[in-house]
C-alpha cells in the first residue's frame, strides 16, 4: 500500500464537485481511499483522521487543492491522480446533454400548454378514468386509447362530456383523425369533406385510408369506442359525434360505421339521420339491410362500398359511379381464381384468414355468410361456428389475432407479427387449404416494416406446402395510404413479390378468396369428413 | 367550449401515455405536449373517493392554509435560555428532531447527542454514566417540534442551551431554535467528545449574551427578507447557507462590535464568518414559525411539519391537528466524505426538511447552482427538481423566488394528496450522520421523502373529513 498526493495551485472547485471526483476515484480497483480537497483546515483534519495527511502537503497554501490516494501500488497511485486531472478537466469543460423538464400531470401541462383542446389517454385502463374526467372537468375533448375501462365509468364520463358538450372518444378508441391530426393509430390521409364516426376502429381506417387513396378527403373522423353503441352507453357519443359533423361547416357527407349496434341505439341514431341535411352513408356490420327501409341513411354492405359511394357523393358523380368500377374489377377477379384453382390438389378446399383488423374479420365473415358455408371462427356469433380452440382451424376459419386470447401480455398484432407468422406456417402444413388470406394494417403505431415481417414466412410457407406437392394462394388487402409512414405502394410491391395477390380493399380480398373456395367446392363436389375432424 | 369549436381551431394535445403517440402527432406538425405520467400510489378507493368528493371544500380550505405561510413574516427578536422560554420544557427534559421516539428505538447519533447533552448539562459526568441516565426514566424525551421549536440533525435541546427567539410578527407566534455549532464533530451529528461539551460552554457564555446584546440593539432582525434576497445569491438555506450567513453578518456585525469588548466581538464575529451553516438555525425556525401559524386549518392536507429521527419519518398535516404521520426513515445515498461509505450512514435525521415544508431547500434548488453536484451535476437537474415540486405544492410563494426560472415563487405548501395522487415525493437537501453515536457528519446529498407517511397521512386526512361532517 502506498499513500500518494499532490498540489493542485491556482484551482478551486466547490467541496460537492470535489466530492464526486474523489467518490469515482475510489471505484478505481486498487485504490482503497482517496480524497481531493480545498486546503481548509477542517479538510485537513479529515485527511489526518483517514491517514492522507502526507508530508507533502505540510506547505500548501490556503487554496490549493489536495489531491490524496491511499493505493496497491505507485503505479495505480499515479493513473489514479492523472485520473483526477481528467475528470476536473471534464468538469470545466461539461456540455450537460439536457432533456427537457416533462410537466408530470395534466395541470401542468396545462401550463405549457393552456390552450391545449384534446387530451389523449393512454395510461393503464385502470386509471384512464380518472385522468379522462380531470380532462373533463377542465374543458379539454378526451380520446381514451386505453382499454379495460369499467362500462360505469365510460357511462359516467360520456354523460359528463356530453353536458358539457365535450367529445369522450373510446375507451378503446384506437384511431381517430382531428382536424386532420392522426391520433393514435391513425392513417395519413387527404383532408376533404367526408366525415366520419366510427364505433370500429379498423373500420374507421379502412375506410378514411380507400376515400383518401381514391381521391377524396377526411374533414373529421371521430372515433367513440366499439363500446358506445351498445345498450349500457345508448349511443351517447355517436350521436353527438353525428351532431358534430352536422354541424361543421367542412363536412358534406357523413359515413357511419359500426360494428352492430343495440337495437334502440340503432333507432336513435337512425332517427338522428331523419333531420340532418347532408348525405349520410352507414355501413352498420351484419346488420339487417331492411332495418334502413325508409331511412335516410344510405346502407352500404361493405366498408369499401362505403367508402366509394361516399367518394363519388363527394365528387358530386352520384352514389353509384363506382359500380362499373367494381363489376369490371369482379371480371378480374374471376378470371385470378380460375388460374389459382387450377394449381390446388383434391385436398384443399378451405380459406384460413388471419386478420389483425377486428373489423376487417368482422366484414369476412359477414361476406363469406352468403357465399361459402363451414365458416368457423373465434369471432362467429352462430355458436355452431365458433372455434372451440382459436389455436386450431377447421374447414373455413376466420381468426381475429386482435382477441384478448392473443393479446394478454403481447403487442398487437398490427406491431407484433410473431404469432401470425406462426399461424400461417402451421396453416401452410394443412393439406385441406388452398387460400390464406390475411390484411396488413399501415398508419402510424402499426408496426412499420409489414413487408420485412411477412414475406420470409410466406416464402417459407409456400416451400412447405410445395414439399408436400400443394400450392398456396395467399390474398391481402392493405388498409393504408402511400402518405403513412410505411408507404403502402412500397408494401404492396413487396409483397407482389412474394406472390400475394394484394387487393384494393379487405371487401375485394375476401371476394377472391371466396370465389377460390366457391370454385374448388364445385369442382371436387362435397365430400365432408362428417366430423369435422382433419 | 362547444364542441363545434374544436373543428375550427388548431388541434393542440396533451399525449398522457404512449409517447409514440406524441411523435405522430409531431410528425405532421402538429402541437404536443407529453406529460411524464406515473401512476398514483396504492391507496384504498375509499380514501380517494372521500377526498373527490370534497375536492373543491380541501382547495379551499388548502387556499386559506397557504395564504397564513404566505403572509408570514419571521423575524429574529431575542435569544435566551430554553428552559427559560420554550413551552412546556422541563428541567428534566430533552427535546430531539422529528416525530416521537423512545430511547430504545433512537439511533446512534441521537443517542449520542443526548449523552454529550447530558454531559453538558452537568448531569453526567461521563458517556457511561450519561448513558445509563438517558436510558432511565428520569429523562423526559419529546420532539422539538410539539414546542414551537426544531433542531438540525439529531436536533437535541437541553433545558440550559441558549436559543434563538422567532416571532411571526403577523400571527405573533414564537419559534425556537439553538444556535448553529459549526461543522465537524458537533453534537447535532451525535459527537460528544471534551472538544464538543467545550464549544457549547463557549457558545453558552460566549457567544449567547454577546448576540443577545446585539439583537436587543437591532431590535428585531428581518428573516424573510434576508431568505429572499439569499435565494437571490445562490442559497436555497438548507444545504447551502453561505448567502445568508454573509447577509445576517453585515446586519450583525456592527451591532455586536457596538455591545460587545473587541475581544468578545472579534470572535463572535469569527465563529460566525467560520460556519457556512450558521443561518441554517434561523432558517429553519424562520420555517417553523410561519408554518405553526397554518396549522389548524380544518380541510386543509396540506404539510405543516415534515420531519425524521433518524428512525422514523413522520409528517403533520394543517387538517390533522397534532397527529403524527410515520414511516420508516430513509438512508441517504449521499457523497461521503473520504473514508466513508453508505455502509456507514445513519437514517435521515433532523427537523431541517422544515425548509422544504415551507418551499425553500430541496425545493428551491434551482435557486442555489452551486449544489447542483448533489443531485448529479446539472444545472438542468437542479431546474427539473424544482419543477417537479411544483406538481405537488398547494402553490408558489410570493416573496421567495427563483432567479432562473424566471423569478417564479419557489413551489410552497406541500400537498399530501397531490404527492399521492402524482407519486411525487418531497425532494430533500440533507446531511448524512454517521450511524454511531460520536462519530459525526459522513456526507450531504439530496433523497425522496418515504412514500408511506404520506399515504397514511391521506387515509388519516380522510378520517378527519369524515369526522366533519
Amino acid at each position: 500500500m502506498v499513500v500518494k498526493g499532490k498540489i493542485k495551485s491556482g484551482e478551486y472547485f466547490d467541496s460537492v464537485t470535489l466530492m464526486i471526483v474523489a467518490k469515482q476515484i475510489n471505484e478505481i480497483t486498487g485504490i482503497t481511499d482517496a480524497a481531493v480537497v480545498m486546503n481548509t483546515a477542517e479538510n485537513r483534519s479529515i485527511l489526518e483522521s483517514s491517514g492522507l495527511l502526507i508530508s507533502d502537503f505540510d506547505d500548501a497554501k490556503g487554496s490549493d487543492l489536495l489531491i490524496c490516494v491511499n493505493a496497491e501500488n505507485d503505479e495505480i497511485a499515479e493513473e489514479a491522480m492523472l485520473k483526477v486531472d481528467e475528470i476536473l478537466e471534464e468538469v470545466r469543460h461539461e456540455i450537460s446533454d439536457i432533456e427537457d423538464f416533462l410537466p408530470k400531470s395534466l395541470e401542468t401541462a396545462l401550463n405549457t400548454m393552456p390552450n391545449a383542446n384534446l387530451v389523449l389517454i393512454s395510461v393503464t385502463g385502470k386509471y384512464a378514468a380518472n385522468e379522462a374526467m380531470k380532462a373533463l372537468k377542465k374543458g379539454l375533448h378526451v380520446m381514451i386509447f386505453s382499454d379495460n375501462v369499467f362500462i360505469e365509468d365510460e357511462v359516467k364520463l360520456k354523460k359528463y362530456a356530453h353536458k358539457k358538450e365535450l367529445l369522450v372518444m373510446g375507451p378503446d378508441c384506437g384511431t381517430a383523425i382531428i382536424n386532420g391530426v392522426p391520433l393514435a393509430f391513425a392513417n395519413v390521409v387527404n383532408r376533404g369533406n367526408i366525415g366520419i364516426v366510427a364505433a370500429s376502429g379498423t373500420g374507421l381506417q379502412e375506410i378514411s385510408s380507400i376515400i383518401s387513396n381514391n381521391g377524396a378527403g377526411i374533414s373529421q373522423a371521430i372515433g367513440t369506442g366499439g363500446r358506445d353503441v351498445k345498450k349500457e352507453v345508448g349511443g351517447i357519443m355517436f350521436l353527438a359525434a353525428l351532431d358534430a359533423l352536422t354541424m361543421d361547416k367542412n363536412t358534406e357527407i357523413i359515413v357511419l360505421v359500426s360494428k352492430p349496434p343495440a337495437k334502440e341505439v340503432l333507432k336513435k341514431i337512425l332517427g338522428k339521420v331523419e333531420d340532418i341535411h347532408k348525405l349520410v352513408i352507414a355501413i352498420f356490420l351484419g346488420v339487417d339491410e331492411k332495418l334502413f327501409d325508409g331511412s335516410k341513411a344510405i346502407p352500404a354492405k361493405t366498408l369499401e362500398e362505403a367508402a366509394l359511394m361516399a367518394v363519388s357523393l363527394a365528387q358530386k358523380r352520384g352514389k353509384i359511379s363506382f359500380q362499373e368500377m367494381l363489376e369490371k374489377r369482379y371480371e378480374k377477379i374471376r378470371e385470378i381464381a380460375q388460374k389459382e384453382v387450377k394449381t390446388k390438389t383434391g385436398t384443399q378446399r378451405y380459406l384460413r384468414g388471419l386478420f389483425c383488423g377486428g373489423t376487417l374479420c368482422e366484414e369476412a365473415l359477414i361476406i363469406f355468410q352468403d357465399n361459402l358455408t363451414d365458416v368457423y371462427s373465434n369471432m362467429s356469433s352462430k355458436e355452431k361456428f365458433q372455434l372451440k380452440d382459436p389455436l386450431q382451424s377447421i374447414k373455413n376459419t376466420l381468426i381475429d389475432m386482435g382477441a384478448d386470447e392473443f393479446t394478454v401480455g403481447r403487442p398487437h398484432p398490427m406491431i407484433d407479427y410473431s404469432l401470425r407468422n406462426r399461424r400461417i406456417l402451421k396453416e401452410a402444413e394443412d393439406p385441406e387449404v388452398a387460400v390464406i388470406l390475411f390484411d396488413v394494417v399501415l398508419g402510424f403505431g402499426s408496426n412499420m416494416d409489414p413487408a420485412k415481417e411477412l414475406t420470409p414466412t410466406i416464402e417459407q410457407a409456400e416451400k412447405i406446402a410445395q414439399k408436400a406437392g400443394r400450392e398456396l394462394t395467399f390474398v391481402c388487402s392493405i388498409t393504408g395510404t402511400d402518405l403513412d409512414p410505411q408507404n403502402k405502394k412500397d408494401v404492396e410491391k413487396k409483397l407482389k413479390g412474394a406472390g400475394v395477390f394484394v387487393m384494393e380493399s379487405n371487401a375485394a380480398a375476401c371476394e377472391l378468396s371466396g370465389l377460390i373456395i366457391e370454385i374448388l367446392s364445385e369442382k371436387f363436389g362435397e365430400k365432408e369428413n362428417s366430423n369435422g375432424k382433419k | 367550449m362547444a364542441k363545434n369549436n374544436l373543428f375550427d381551431e388548431n388541434l393542440k394535445v396533451i399525449n398522457i401515455g404512449l409517447s409514440s403517440f406524441k411523435d405522430s402527432i409531431e410528425e405532421v406538425d402538429a402541437e404536443v405536449v407529453q406529460v411524464d405520467w406515473k401512476p398514483p400510489a396504492e391507496i384504498d378507493e375509499k380514501i380517494i373517493k372521500i377526498i373527490a368528493d370534497k375536492s373543491s371544500y380541501i382547495k379551499n380550505e388548502n387556499e386559506k392554509c397557504l395564504k397564513n405561510i404566505l403572509s408570514g413574516t419571521p423575524f429574529l427578536v431575542d435569544l435566551d435560555i430554553a428552559i427559560n422560554v420554550i413551552p412546556g420544557m422541563k428541567k428534566n427534559m430533552i427535546l430531539h428532531a422529528g416525530p416521537p421516539i423512545t430511547w430504545d428505538r433512537m439511533c446512534g447519533p441521537m443517542r449520542g447527542a443526548i449523552i454529550g447533552s447530558l454531559i453538558y448539562e452537568g448531569m453526567a459526568e461521563n458517556p457511561e454514566q450519561a448513558e445509563k441516565l438517558a436510558a432511565s426514566d428520569k429523562i423526559e424525551y419529546s420532539p422539538c417540534h410539539e414546542h414551537s421549536t426544531v433542531g438540525p440533525m439529531a436536533g437535541i435541546v437541553s433545558p440550559s442551551m441558549p436559543v434563538f427567539i422567532l416571532k411571526n410578527e403577523e400571527y405573533g407566534n414564537h419559534a425556537y431554535c439553538t444556535l448553529n455549532e459549526g461543522l465537524g464533530k458537533v453534537l447535532r451529528y451525535g459527537a460528544f467528545s471534551k472538544e464538543v461539551i467545550t464549544k457549547l460552554k463557549w457558545m453558552e457564555t460566549v457567544l449567547y449574551p454577546a448576540l443577545k446584546r446585539a439583537v436587543k440593539e437591532l431590535v428585531k432582525i428581518d428573516l424573510k427578507n434576508i431568505i429572499a434576497q439569499a435565494l437571490h445569491m445562490g442559497d436555497e438555506v438548507h444545504n447551502r447557507n453561505r448567502a445568508a450567513t454573509s447577509l445576517l453578518y453585515r446586519t450583525i456585525a456592527p451591532a455586536v462590535i457596538k455591545t460587545n469588548d473587541t475581544e468578545v466581538a472579534i470572535k463572535v464575529l469569527e465563529f460566525i464568518n467560520g460556519n457556512d451553516h450558521f443561518f441554517l438555525n434561523l432558517s429553519m425556525p424562520a420555517c417553523k414559525v410561519t408554518l405553526d401559524a397554518a396549522r389548524n386549518i380544518k380541510g386543509s392536507s396540506v404539510v405543516v411539519a415534515m420531519t425524521r429521527n433518524g428512525t422514523d419519518f413522520g409528517l403533520q398535516l394543517s387538517g390533522t391537528g397534532d397527529q403524527w404521520f410515520v414511516g420508516q426513515a430513509p438512508i441517504p445515498d449521499a457523497l461521503f466524505f473520504p473514508g466513508y461509505t453508505k455502509d456507514d450512514a445513519n437514517r435521515d435525521i433532523g427537523d431541517s426538511s422544515i425548509t422544504e415544508t415551507n418551499g425553500l431547500g430541496g425545493f428551491a434548488i434551482a435557486a442555489s447552482p452551486a449544489i447542483v453536484q448533489f443531485i448529479g451535476g446539472a444545472a438542468q437537474d437542479a431546474l427539473n427538481y424544482t419543477r417537479e415540486m411544483y406538481e405537488i405544492s398547494a402553490g408558489e410563494n410570493n416573496i421567495y423566488q427563483i432567479p432562473s426560472l424566471n423569478f417564479r415563487g419557489s413551489p410552497t405548501g406541500i400537498d399530501v394528496v397531490k404527492v399521492v395522487e402524482k407519486a411525487i415525493l418531497p425532494f430533500i437537501d440533507t446531511g448524512v450522520a454517521h450511524k454511531n453515536a460520536g462519530v459525526g457528519q459522513v456526507g450531504a446529498g439530496v433523497l425522496s421523502a418515504p412514500m408511506e407517511p404520506f399515504i397514511k397521512a391521506v387515509q388519516g386526512f380522510a378520517k378527519s373529513l369524515e369526522k366533519n361532517k
